[in-house]
């Protein structure tokens, strides 16, 4: 789960790590009280979506007046962020965060991850600050600095220090460095995060060290312990039949192709786009029912699937184990009783009892094209599309 | 012999009496596993399905003989369960769980590494379909039948598609040594390369079928392994071809995030380790008849 900047930097400067002053605001007239509140003579006004790139994207904007705070605030608000990152759909701005303008000196990047080889948190850190890290890697990969932090003890001061001197920060700002490195490991570990990301984390000509930009991302796994973190979740950021389907169980992605999928088991749902693709088609969404495929969840996925505009053709592709194929065949039956689907409907089943399971859709009066094996099914979808 | 789980392996059921534990551990007993008792903190001294619950994993070991647990334990609770077993001697416990934080599972792998080599547990999954010997013992989820007696090890994260390899197999007359799940998450127990190891161990086993996917490093790892280690022939499927960069798809570990963790990227790795793959999920078993075939295995 992602959360936005303004929410990430609060749960970082109650770890100790220093933020530049700021308040979230709704409307204009908000905004500009809210830079009057913050004072100075420099603002910047920043569109809360969740994605990076936001600055080439004209979703970070510089003022030097709290009227212009108020017209940069109505001209984002509302408005849809297209960046690299959000396709071309882009995302909704709903929040802007309104921050007093840093005096940079030089900036850095801090990140940390889980990392699957060793199994440890890996702080990542480099001088160059404000490129993303595969930007850094790809052209000033010697600059990347990596720590990997035994989780059971958690990092220790030497680590940090060791880090915050790799980035070249002036002896005087050692240990306040480490101590944002120190708070940084210390929200990554104590809050279930999978993500933190300060970048810029930036030192200032006043001698601070600030994180100026944040991402955080949380395992959706721990939110079952982890209240204050889900409270944060913003549907407005997510694809509306992605919402949907989590909010009923089912892991849903949704793609750019015309051919809507319903399987079960992550893995054969990967497998299936893959035989979509190779057949020269193009998959509109991942869609995993789960091993169980009940009869309950096939009605919920077919009612996700023709929400959505792209679909033109779907395959069904059910590898039913202990769930026998009959039981799933008379869910798929039920299911086309209570929705009409006008889209031609490529029908797999395998496993146990596929006889009978065949049997029963045949008998049906729903209109479906049937197939025996993955290639097959994928085959007769393409040619669905006519 | 198999690999892991053998004819006469003692099986507890951690999560023993609630409602997946019992309808699993009931489809296991049908497969002929010999499941001994299970485990339900504070329900100790009941009988369900004819066999003893006990309040530990400690008492459940002392008393059966046990060495091996399957865990239907929630999410919440399923970490502090797998290292209860690490703790009673349990040699291999398989985490059916779907859901456990990833902060959770590095914790419990570092809570056994307390542990000298011969005495430390073996863990499998979690978010996978278990561990199946066909015609031995069933240790798992999965539909027993469609699983054939033979020589081929396979090892998979995902449950589905390791079912419809096992079914293309068994179409092409092909049978199974041990089919291991080792399930979908970033952090897991054991992983391609602990499991392709004791394939290459196994005097019954004649050749491996790797099931992986987009996301961490573990099949190209395992891959390095069998160049490195290796005079089984390897055959591999690696599922999320179309799948986009970033974004987690259905498993928690299936998620692009660094170079070689691509379908396209790992496929090219695995090739250079002499690992045959399967170009697509559809002909997995042909694939395997092939290197037989090429190998005089057949």
């Amino acid at each position: 789960m992602d959360i936005h900047e303004y929410q990430a930097k609060k749960i970082l400067s109650d770890f100790g790590v220093k933020i530049p002053t700021g308040g979230i605001v709704y409307s204009p007239e908000n905004a500009e009280n809210k830079a009057r509140e913050i004072g100075g003579s420099k603002w910047v006004v920043k569109a809360q979506v969740h994605s990076g790139a936001r600055g080439k994207a004209g979703g970070i904007i510089i003022c030097n007046s709290p009227l212009e705070v108020a017209d940069a605030t109505d001209k984002l608000l509302g408005k849809k962020l297209i960046t690299k990152q959000t396709g071309p759909e882009g995302k909704i701005i709903n929040r802007i965060y309104i921050e007093e303008a840093t005096d940079i000196k030089h900036e850095l990047y801090l990140g940390l991850v889980f990392d699957r080889s060793s199994e440890s948190i890996m702080v990542v850190a480099s001088t160059e600050g404000g490129m993303s890290v595969e930007e850094i890697s790809k052209e000033k990969p010697e600059t990347i600095i990596r720590s990997k932090i035994e989780v059971a003890v958690g990092i220790q001061q030497f680590q940090a220090r060791e880090i915050a001197f790799g980035l070249g920060i002036e002896s005087k700002l050692i240990s306040r460095a480490a101590n944002t490195i120190i708070g940084c490991y210390k929200a990554f570990s104590e809050l279930d995060a999978t993500m933190v990301e300060v970048n810029p984390l930036v030192v200032s000509h006043q001698d601070e060290i600030l994180a100026l930009d944040c991402k955080m991302s949380f395992d959706n796994n721990a939110m079952f312990r982890r209240d204050e973190i889900a409270e944060l979740r913003d549907k407005t950021q997510e694809n509306i039949n992605e919402v949907y389907a989590s909010d009923r169980g089912m892991n849903y992605v949704s793609l750019d192709g015309n051919i809507g999928n319903i399987i079960n088991g992550a893995g054969l749902a990967m497998a299936s786009m893959d035989m979509i693709k190779l057949a020269g088609g193009e998959p509109a969404n991942f869609l995993d029912v789960g091993g169980g495929a009940t009869p309950e969840k096939i009605v919920k996925a077919f009612k996700l699937i023709s929400m959505d505009t792209k679909v033109k053709v779907i395959l069904v592709n059910i590898f039913a184990g202990i769930n026998r194929c009959d039981w799933v065949a008379e869910g798929i039956v039920q299911a086309l009783s209570k929705i009409d689907i006008k889209h031609p409907l490529v029908i797999r089943l395998a496993g146990t009892n596929v006889e009978k399971g065949n049997e029963i859709l045949k008998k049906s009066n729903i209109n479906y094209i049937e197939a025996s094996t993955l290639e097959d099914a994928a085959n007769k979808a393409v040619k669905a599309l006519g | 012999m198999s690999i892991i789980i053998h004819k006469n392996t003692k099986i507890l059921v951690q999560g023993f009496t609630g409602k997946i534990g019992s309808f699993h551990a009931e489809e296991m007993i049908k497969y002929g596993s010999n499941v001994v008792g299970g485990v339900t903190p504070g329900k100790g001294g009941m009988t369900h399905l004819n066999l003893p619950v006990f309040n530990t994993v400690k008492e459940a070991v002392d008393q059966t003989g046990a060495s091996t647990s399957i865990l239907f334990v929630p999410p919440a609770f399923a970490a502090d369960s797998a290292m209860e077993a690490a703790d009673a001697g349990i040699k291999t416990c398989v985490a059916i769980t779907d859901g456990i934080p990833s902060h959770d599972m590095v914790k419990i792998k570092r809570y056994m590494r307390r542990y000298p080599k011969d005495k430390k547990m073996g863990l499998v999954g979690p978010n996978c379909a278990g561990i199946i010997s066909p015609g031995k013992s069933m240790l798992g989820i999965m539909p027993g039948h469609i699983y054939k007696e033979g020589k081929i090890g396979i090892v998979s994260r995902s449950g589905t598609l390791g079912y419809e390899a096992a079914q293309q197999l068994k179409d092409l007359e092909i049978g199974v040594s041990t089919s291991v799940g080792i399930g979908g998450d970033p952090i897991n127990g054991s992983s391609f390369r602990d499991i392709i190891e004791k394939f290459e161990n196994d005097d019954e086993t004649i050749a491996v079928l790797m099931i992986g996917e987009i996301g961490g490093p573990q099949e190209v790892e395992a891959g390095q392994f069998a160049k490195e280690n290796m005079n089984k022939p390897v055959i591999a499927y690696i599922a999320g071809l179309t799948a986009p960069k970033g974004r987690v798809m259905g498993h928690a570990g299936a998620i692009v995030s660094a170079y070689g963790e691509s379908a396209i990227e790992k496929v090219e790795l695995l090739k250079e380790c002499g690992v045959t793959i399967s170009k697509n999920p559809s002909v997995m078993g042909e694939t395997v008849k092939k290197v037989l075939v090429e190998n005089n295995l057949n």
